[in-house]
């Protein structure tokens, strides 16, 4: 056993494991560290985080479509959209259900300018049905009432459909509500929960699942009381497709009910049918087009691809994916336009950095801060002033094309537009951003001692060679990190572009901005931004690849 | 070896000033004769110019008045890269991008060589410093010592006539730096190449050179061989610069036969070699070497001057006896005496007389 404890761990001096006494004496330091950032972790996680990946889960999540049309969802589920026809009278009559709930909840706007991204139209399609949608059945609570006036009651519903909990816990609440009335007393407690009567919906499966849902909608909606409200029209035509299903539904109850259902299942049979499509292309013909039936059955699952198709110019049809209409392809011109102007404000802010950099590393002292000062001069002003005088400077009445007519370089007919388009932005930018090149450039440059220059020099160089050589390598580090910041400060760049990119020279940022306060369409300025973080670390991978990451240094 | 070619002035620095902000001199009137093959030293306090003087050579510098000549011909128009001066910078300037091979090979390249000569050239200068198998390490995998004589290599590979060292061995640490001032020695004599040398440090500059130019406030104070520089100092400052010296302050009473007598503050008087007094009446600092000194009566010569000194300190350090006395109002009288069977050694508190050679005394400026 002698030998055990001499193979085994090293014992510190009281006698535990070493590294398990190394790692209890880190952890105290660990958890001191954390503590020290913790607050840091803590604002960052809940402000910028959390934002980030709620936007990022934004552009898949869909789950509108399938939470207020629940029923024409699962009814679509058949339906192929071959042959170029609106679907059928069984579909619309989900379409009706759904429709009547959403209209009373106030949602079915709100999924109209959902499916407005993916086709324009429906959004008014939608407003327009939901003002008419409660009149599709109200042919049947005529006839209903013509059989009997007891089918217009509350109460007869209420007995029809309620379970004898629900009524007893019903009356109970209001009589304590007037109690309170009685005592002056305030009396907040809503009315219970509506709770189907059991079987009801096996014999009236249609009539049960509206007729809760009436109930529920009115109860949180409108703080009503199915004692007291009148069903919606639609649930009288459910009440006419079940008994006209199922004669025999009267069978289920007893008492009243029981009669007045059988008598109204008798005369079911001379009813005057209403076609509930009908009824929906009389409110607006576009119901008739197959488009809309598609682009509700493409988009119908919780999680869909169509933010990123759409921002990568695809649409999500039924029938599959396809490329977007010629006249609204934008966003790949707009992410090419992106990258490449992000790419020219790079290369001009190396152009003009370089130097200027070599320049304040090199100079003595004093003439050094005063340059350092005058580069950081733009950080003093306000980036809308900054990018203000540059309108002023760059536009066709502006100070440049003044000064270039006046000394006849430009006829005064034929000034030059430099202003809201490319060049205007890549100029305005440049400026910009030039001293995030200039800053990690400098750092770098100034920890180059000058003797290697001289060294190469005394070895016979020129002074280009031992430039080129000696200093510009070393300051390759400097210009990877100018590189890196400025792209992707240029890249996600928003309000310089707006202010002086025009049409031309505008970037997916201003795209992604109006997505976010204009259009409203957050899924699609999430995709855009997921994309645009996507771009951005595939060309930190491959600058890793290629010049390497360790090769980037601020000093 | 190349003391008395020095005439032939490989290197000439004629009358050079040089001034960086206008106002002060950094250099002040700087005349230089280096011949060729030969090992020169600037030795001097920090700030004494002696890295300018070697940046003017090299040209990094301009002259702000005066010439230099290389082989004869005024260098101060030609741009530094055509010269042909190797240089040894202090912190050895290894180019880090490159490898050890590649920095060899940089003055090569530029002078347009073939890859093969190239190769063989850059071989035969890492095996000369002994660094054979390094060519392909990066600087940065090199220690001190390693880097040094790659930086050594980088300047005589091209084989220039001239090299230049500024500080080379300033950051090593004491058993290498010595190391490599014996390999720099026995390379520069291999090669037969006129060196300049930098240091601040005054062992390296007597073991190492056949001249040693002693610099302060911008001035060559000294020039000589390193035995004429410790022996027979030419000022006051020399005296102090170079090695242990004990002065003492007085006024010549007298010239004559190559004799000052000098009287010194306490009123004692002593004969010296007068060196940079004229007159009688001149005060002078009096020099003696700590190893000149002697107390031990029968080691004296007849007639010998003697003074009276109290022991304060007795130091044994193995080969030497080192003893503070107080002589002539001075504590800082220091001797060194060899440990021999028969040597006497003091107690603190003794008071003895000691005595020198009138040559090993030198009347300095005051
Ligand atoms: N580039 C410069 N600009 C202004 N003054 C300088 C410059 N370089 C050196 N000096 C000044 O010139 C004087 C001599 O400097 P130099 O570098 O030649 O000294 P040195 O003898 O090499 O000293 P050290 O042993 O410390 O290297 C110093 O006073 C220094 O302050
Ligand atoms: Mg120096």
């Amino acid at each position: 056993m002698t030998e055990t404890t001499q193979d085994g761990p090293m014992l510190a001096a009281d006698g535990t494991p070493l590294k398990k006494s190394l790692r209890r004496a880190l952890r105290a330091q660990k958890l001191r560290a954390l503590g020290l950032i913790a607050p840091l972790l803590i604002f960052v996680l809940i402000s910028f985080v959390a934002p980030i990946v709620d936007m990022l889960f934004r552009s898949v999540e869909n789950q509108i479509v399938s939470d207020t049309l629940p029923r024409t969802v699962v009814a679509l589920r058949d339906w192929d959209g071959e042959g170029g026809e609106a679907p059928g009278d069984e579909i619309f009559k989900a379409l009706t259900y759904d429709f009547i709930v959403a209209a009373e909840r106030k949602e079915h706007t709100r999924l109209g300018s959902r499916l407005n991204y993916e086709m324009t139209g429906i959004s008014s399609l939608f407003r327009k049905s939901g003002r008419r949608v409660d009149d599709i059945g109200e042919d049947y609570l005529d006839q209903f009432k013509d059989l009997n006036d007891a089918w217009e009651e509350p109460a007869t519903w209420v007995a029809m459909m309620a379970s004898e909990g629900w009524v007893a816990d019903q009356v109970a609440w209001s009589e304590a509500r007037a109690a309170a009335k009685s005592a002056d007393q305030d009396f907040e407690t809503p009315e219970p929960a509506f709770a189907l009567r059991p079987g009801v919906a096996k014999a009236l499966p249609e009539t049960a699942d509206i007729y809760s849902a009436f109930a529920r909608t009115i109860q949180t909606q409108d703080e009503d009381s199915p004692t007291e409200e009148e069903p919606w029209n639609p649930v009288y035509m459910a009440l006419f497709n079940d008994l006209a299903s199922n004669p025999d539904a009267a069978s289920a109850f007893s008492g009243d009910v029981a009669a007045l259902l059988s008598e109204a299942a008798a005369a079911v049979g001379n009813f005057e049918t209403i076609s509930p499509k009908d009824a929906f292309l009389d409110a607006d013909e576009d119901w008739g087009d197959p488009m809309v039936w598609s682009t509700i059955k493409a988009f119908a699952p919780s999680y869909t691809s169509g933010y990123f198709l759409s921002a990568v110019d695809l649409q999500l049809t039924a029938s599959g994916v396809q490329p977007q209409d010629e006249d609204q392809q934008i966003y790949m011109l707009l992410f090419k336009r992106t990258l490449f102007m992000s790419l020219m404000i790079m290369f001009s802010c190396i152009l003009l950095g370089y130097p200027i950099a070599f320049l304040l590393s090199n100079l003595p002292m004093r003439q050094s801060s005063l340059l350092l000062i005058l580069v950081l001069l733009p950080f003093w002003t306000s980036l809308l002033v900054r990018t203000s005088s540059w309108k002023v400077l760059l536009q066709q009445q502006g100070v440049i094309n003044d000064i270039l007519v006046w000394i006849g370089l430009v006829a005064d007919d034929n000034r030059l537009v430099m202003i809201n388009n490319q060049f205007g932005t890549i100029v305005a930018m440049t400026h910009i951003l030039l001293p995030f090149m200039i800053l990690p450039l400098y750092s770098v440059m100034k920890t180059i001692p000058p003797s290697y220059v001289r060294a190469a020099k005394s070895l016979g160089a020129t002074d280009w060679t031992a430039f080129w050589r000696v200093y510009f390598p070393q300051s390759v580090p400097g210009i990877g990190a100018g590189c890196i910041l400025v792209f992707i400060l240029a890249i996600g760049y928003y309000i310089t572009p707006e202010l002086v990119g025009g049409t031309t020279g505008t970037f997916i940022s201003n795209r992604i901005a109006y997505h976010i306060s204009s259009s409203l369409n957050w899924g699609l300025a999430a995709a855009l931004g997921t994309i645009l973080l996507a771009v951005v670390l595939i060309l930190y991978w491959v600058y890793d690849r290629i010049v390497g990451i360790d090769n980037v240094s601020l000093g | 070896m190349p003391t008395d070619s020095k005439a032939d002035g490989f290197v000439v620095f004629d009358h050079v000033q040089k001034s960086y902000d206008g106002d002060t001199l950094v250099v002040k009137d700087l005349n230089l004769n280096i011949g060729k093959g030969e090992f020169l030293t600037m030795l001097g306090p920090s700030g004494s110019g002696k890295t300018t003087c070697l940046m003017m050579l090299a040209g990094f510098e301009t002259a702000t008045h005066g010439e230099i000549l290389l082989d004869g011909k005024p260098i101060n128009n030609i741009a530094p890269h055509k010269r042909g001066i190797g240089m040894v910078f202090q912190n050895y300037a290894l180019f880090p991008h490159m490898t050890v091979a590649e920095n060899l090979a940089f003055p090569l390249e530029v002078r347009k060589m073939g890859k093969s000569v190239r190769e063989e050239k850059v071989q035969r200068a890492l095996d000369m410093v002994q660094m054979g198998s390094f060519g392909g390490r990066r600087p940065a995998q090199l220690s001190g010592g390693q880097q040094q004589r790659i930086a050594l290599a980088r300047a005589l590979v091209f084989e220039p006539e001239l090299v230049l060292m500024d500080e080379p061995l300033g950051a090593l640490d004491k058993q290498l730096r010595e190391h490599m001032q014996f390999e720099i020695k026995r390379i520069a004599d291999n090669l037969g190449i006129t060196v300049v040398y930098v240091t601040h440090d005054q062992t390296e500059a007597l073991t190492m050179s056949d001249r040693v130019a002693v610099f302060d406030d911008g001035r060559i104070q000294q020039l000589a061989p390193p035995d004429q520089l410790y022996e027979k100092p030419e000022n006051s400052f020399v005296a102090q610069f170079i090695g242990e010296n004990n002065t003492l302050e007085g006024v010549v009473e007298s010239i004559k036969d190559g004799t000052a007598l000098v009287k010194l503050d306490n009123g004692e008087l002593i004969d010296t070699v007068p060196v940079n007094v004229s007159a009688a009446g001149e005060r002078t600092k009096v020099s003696i070497r700590p190893e000149r000194v002697e107390y031990n009566k029968e080691r004296l010569q007849e007639g010998a001057h003697t003074l009276k000194a109290e022991v304060l300190e007795f130091i044994y350090m193995g080969d030497i006896f080192r003893t503070r006395l107080r002589v002539a109002g001075n504590e800082d009288f220091v001797v060194k005496t060899r440990n021999a069977p028969d040597q006497v050694r003091l107690k603190p508190g003794e008071t003895i007389e000691i005595g020198w050679l009138p040559e090993d005394c030198r009347a300095l400026d005051a």
